[in-house]
């Protein structure tokens, strides 16, 4: 059996339609039409998706991998529109468009007051077509189309609110960062055309499964061979690193928290962020051939999981705390890449969108309770307004922190034993990394429930009706008490808690161990540790008790006793530790001045050339050149137009000189002639 | 004896007058006129002098030519002199200096 292509059409096409017909006529068919429109478009995408994940899974279809309509030919080269969907892009298809269909209808209560409410439905529609496109692409260029359209609508959504200037800045900011990785990506794209000879998937795995792939070498610089595969490793990494947020191009993900929530959900949460993962996963067959790309996947993904989550300590804005948790997490998936553990950071993919989905979603419907303030120092005690947002709030930390049976804990635990096992260079800090990192994620994670839904309250809420509207408050300043959000909002949070909570028990099994991936991953037998780690996996549930006597869990449990210890009993210590520990603090505060070494060394640096080039280039050369010649002319004609004086008898005079000269002359030469 | 000598010097002798009028005069426009004038006079002094002294009568048709066009001149110079003056209510040569650059 194979895979209808009108299916697969149907599930690419029909959230485009939802935002062409929703973007271009929005204000004909009105708001809700528009709302409408693109749910529904995304609702027949996610419906077919699930039915093509259903058949090749259950209903034995085997691998599509056409191509559809040829975009252009150069030569030797052809480029195509394909879609290549086996298990890995069937997983990344369901879990998208359920993501997407969820968020949208969460959008309707979240941006009900928005003027921008239909614009806003028609960039999610885009963006969903623009990440199927992505995932099912069969070729390097269809993925980088995907790419850079994924990006455009990035750019879009956090700059959606474009009268703000913090807004405009991170938007640009997003944009600027995530075209320093896609010239490393469009470079590696062009080096596996070079090298393999084709944009083809099918083509260049197979051409890196030739036998001397791996020893295939070029001078760039001469005298130095470097690996092929090392280059092209390397360059779609970068890539990878602008797409997926890792350090040291992170700063732009905390900064597009300035976009509404439920973008924040979608696209720097469950979806676009994780593309990078998806691609380095989807290419593992070259992977496979460079230890040392491994290698630096490795080290990029520890070191970013480790430290952006320390900053998420000190974060006092709801969003900015699960913003920085994304981080820390796509560090995870990163450092599983790094060990060859292409399933356990596909896997960690999965239950992460599920879950940090909801944590964002749960955080917008605090943020509609308390009127659009973020900050997490007003709130507390929130549990008893708003009771469906609370457990499920929790219901999806539990899972972010790997409690034992949490779909989190299957695949976080999985990576951190597959770096155990492993023997890869940096292999020893990236264990100490994830370690460390439990810690630091059960502290984050903890501490925002309590600050958000426990202790005391920390707003006022002011009776009387004086007539104002919700935004000339004073901030911590509330009209009438918090309100739990309408079932627009709760309902997918509850939709998404369930797979949180449920997800890794039902398939931890045959989608880590059990080579469910088939084809679509392969790794090398030597670098297998997933193949190790299955010989002591006896199941989910004697992998939950097995959890409970392993570091990871008492660690976690650690960071839990001291954020219940900290932010719900003596908040006061938070406050001494952070005088105490000044410079850690500051460092933390001011995220290890990354920001601010870009700004100096990058912004101000093109600001430096700019002004260069201004000054000496154009003011003195250019308009030097062009200043100084109109200046000479009219300094000439200056001097010269004193001879017209305007005196009629001047001219006079200067008629009978000249004619004296003129006869004077010709009599001179006759003169001289004849003699 | 009055040779050709002293025809010719006379008429130099206009010329210079009717030069030195049309530079050194800075009070009005009629002057410039007659220093014109002047100078035509002069010309044909010189065109009489060497029709006389080379017997060609054709020199001295050409004076009865110069004498017409120097009346047609004159009538426009003056005619134009009082349309200046209605404009500008001056001749003074020293305040008509439109051309200046």
């Amino acid at each position: 059996m194979t895979l209808s292509t009108t299916v697969l059409l149907l599930i690419v096409l029909a959230p485009l339609a939802g935002a062409v017909v929703a973007g271009l006529f929005r204000n004909l068919i009105g708001r809700a039409a528009s709302a409408g429109v693109t749910i529904v478009g995304v609702a027949v995408s996610c419906a077919l998706s699930l039915l093509v994940f259903y058949q090749l899974v259950w209903g034995g279809a085997t691998t599509y991998n056409q191509n559809i309509y040829t975009w252009f030919e150069v030569g030797p080269i052809s480029a195509h529109i394909g879609f290549l969907v086996d298990r890995l892009t069937a997983m990344m298809m369901a879990v998208v468009t359920f993501v997407s269909l969820m968020v949208h209808i969460y959008t309707i209560g979240y941006m009900a007051d928005d003027k921008g409410f239909s614009r806003f439905f028609s960039h999610i529609a885009l963006f969903t077509f623009s990440m199927l496109m992505l995932v099912m692409s069969n070729n390097f260029l269809q993925l980088f189309v995907g790419w850079e359209l994924v990006g455009l609508v990035s750019y879009l959504l956090i700059g959606f609110w474009f009268d703000r200037p913090s807004a405009v800045y991170a938007s640009l900011k997003a944009f600027i960062v995530n075209r320093v990785g896609d010239f490393g990506f469009i470079l590696g794209i062009a080096g596996a055309l070079y090298w393999f000879g084709s944009l083809d998937y099918a083509s260049v795995f197979a051409a890196a499964k030739a036998p001397d792939a791996a020893n295939r070498t070029v001078e760039i610089f001469a005298g130095h061979p470097w690996s092929v595969a090392t280059i092209v490793c390397l360059c779609l990494f970068v890539g990878a690193m602008g797409k997926s947020a890792q350090a040291p191009l992170h700063v732009w993900l905390p900064d597009s928290m300035e976009g509404p929530t439920p973008i924040s959900a979608l696209i720097h949460a469950a979806t676009m962020v994780t593309a990078g993962i998806f691609m380095v996963a989807r290419m593992s067959p070259l992977y496979e051939l460079s230890e040392t790309a491994l290698s630096f996947v490795l080290f990029i993904g520890a070191t970013t999981a480790l430290f952006t989550g320390l900053i998420g300590i000190v974060q006092n804005d709801i969003k900015r705390v699960v913003a920085y948790s994304t981080l820390s997490q796509l560090g995870y998936m990163t450092v599983a890449l790094g060990v060859s553990a292409y399933a356990g950071g596909v896997y960690h993919l999965m239950t992460h969108a599920f879950f940090k989905a909801l944590l964002f979603l749960g955080a917008g419907s605090v943020i509609i309770a308390m009127h659009h303030d973020q900050d997490m120092r007003r709130m507390g005690g929130l549990a008893k307004y708003m009771p469906i947002t609370c457990i499920t709030m929790w219901l999806g930390s539990l899972a972010l922190v790997a409690a034992p049976g949490f779909s989190g804990f299957y695949s976080k635990d999985a990576i951190i034993e597959a770096v155990a096992e492993s023997h890869r260079a940096f292999a020893g800090y990236a264990w100490f990394c994830v370690m460390a990192g439990v810690f630091v994620t059960s502290l984050y994670s903890f501490r925002l429930l309590y600050m958000t839904f426990h202790g005391k309250e920390r707003f006022v809420v002011e009776h009387g009706g004086h007539g104002h509207g919700h935004h000339h408050h004073e901030p911590g300043h509330l009209e009438h008490p918090p309100r739990e959000s309408p079932w627009v909002v709760t309902v997918p949070l509850m939709l998404l808690a369930i797979p949180s909570v449920v997800i890794g028990w039902s398939t931890v099994g045959p989608a880590l161990f059990g080579g469910w991936f088939g084809d679509s991953i392969q790794v090398l037998p030597r670098n297998d540790v997933l193949g190790e780690l299955a010989h002591s996996f006896h199941g989910p549930l004697a992998a939950v008790l097995h959890g409970f006597t392993q570091a990871p869990f008492w660690i976690a449990l650690a960071g839990f006793v001291v954020a219940t210890w900290i932010w719900l009993y003596r908040p006061a210590i938070a406050d001494h530790a952070a005088k105490a520990l000044r410079p850690l603090y500051n460092m933390l505060v001011n995220k290890y001045w990354v920001d601010d070494l870009y700004r100096v060394l990058f912004i101000g640096g093109g600001q430096a050339l700019g002004r260069g080039l201004w000054k000496a280039g154009d003011t003195a050369v250019i308009d030097g050149a062009i200043d100084g010649s109109s200046a000479l002319v009219d300094r000439t004609a200056g001097v010269v137009r004193w001879v017209q004086s305007g005196y009629l008898y001047h001219y006079a005079f200067a008629m009978i000189l000249g004619l004296i000269l003129l006869l004077g002359g010709l009599w001179w030469t006759l003169a001289h002639a004849v003699a | 004896m009055i040779t050709l000598a002293h025809y010719l010097t006379l008429g130099a002798v206009l010329f210079c007058i009717a030069v030195a009028g049309i530079f050194i005069n800075r009070k009005n426009v009629i002057i410039l006129l007659m220093s014109i004038e002047l100078m035509l006079l002069a010309v044909n002094t010189n065109f009489i002098a060497f029709s006389r002294f080379l017997g060609d009568v054709s020199g001295q048709v050409f004076v009865f030519f110069i004498l017409t066009v120097a009346a047609a001149e004159s009538a426009i110079g003056l005619a134009i002199l009082v349309v200046l003056f209605r404009n500008r209510a001056t001749i003074n040569v020293t305040r008509i200096d439109d051309l200046k650059g």
